[in-house]
């Protein structure tokens, strides 16, 4: 294996998005909330903007029902989501400080889980937790910011999906619709959903809060 | 006049946002509600009281992820 400094990776980065965009995503902080199609292709994504701390949230192990859309290989099943990711994540860039939880959220350890985060990405897959994050989030930590993510299910145009900001703080992204008690998830269009959340999370940290 | 999701409720000034989310048959477990571009936590829909011109938006999720 090639051995890169973390400085060339950091010179690197600079080259692309300009040093002043990269230090201020270096310095921003957001946690991923679920680990699954959604979750796992967010923290790949914001890993290789370079968000320089990332927060991986996640309880599950990784099946092999997971592999049609989630960034996990056959060698992983079996292994925790969180340890699988901040591997993954330190391989793709090691400037990423991540911290993992592995555990599940509720309305009891919510605060304390996300106490440093700045920007959440919301990537659960039952409505009912989606719900309840929201719940969370807007009970401890309404300055702050989050972006979620519904209806992402089935092979339907990618062009009904889209980031729409609902409220003061709090973006959506996906059709609003098409569930997976209607269609089965599948890569590519949970994929878009995932890209238009950690656009939306890197927006939101270089200081932009328009869709 | 209240409105939610942009359609007009007839009756509901003066309501409970917990009272008027069951009567317009949402599923309080899988939904956020966002009054006048704010969102209430579910524990605060049984305290918080509709007035008239009100705006709300109810995201329902849908599952996936």
């Amino acid at each position: 294996m090639a051995l890169v400094s973390k400085e060339a990776v950091y010179k690197e980065l600079c080259r692309r998005q300009g040093k002043e965009v990269q230090d201020t995503l270096l310095a921003g902080r957001a946690a991923v909330a679920g680990l699954g199609g959604l979750g796992s292709t967010i923290a790949i994504a914001l890993a290789r903007a370079g968000v320089g701390h990332l927060h991986l949230i996640d309880f599950d192990r990784v099946d092999l029902s997971n592999l049609n859309r989630q960034q996990y290989r056959i060698s992983d099943i079996g292994e925790l989501k969180t340890e699988v990711m901040a591997k993954t994540i330190a391989e793709i860039n090691p400037l990423v400080q991540v911290r993992v939880d592995t555990v599940k959220v509720t309305p009891e350890n919510f605060a304390g889980i996300f106490k440093d985060d700045a920007v959440i990405a919301e990537a659960f897959d039952l409505p009912e937790a989606k719900a309840m994050l929201a719940d969370g989030f807007f009970t401890h930590y309404p300055e702050r910011y989050l972006v979620s993510g519904s209806g992402m299910a089935g092979y339907g145009s990618g062009n009904t999906m889209e980031t729409r900001k609902v409220a003061r703080h709090f973006y959506l992204c996906g059709d609003g619709s098409t569930g997976m008690d209607q269609a089965g998830l599948m890569a590519p269009r949970v994929g878009i959903c995932a890209a238009q959340e950690a656009n939306m999370v890197v927006r939101l940290l270089l200081g932009i809060e328009t869709v | 006049m209240i409105t939610v999701n942009g359609r007009e409720i007839a009756g509901a000034e003066g309501k409970m946002l917990s009272d008027v989310m069951e009567a317009q048959g949402f599923d309080r477990k899988r939904i956020a509600v966002e009054r006048n571009g704010l969102v209430i936590p579910r524990n605060k829909h049984a305290l918080t009281q509709l007035a008239d011109g009100d705006h709300l938006e109810v995201v329902t999720f849908v599952g996936g992820g």
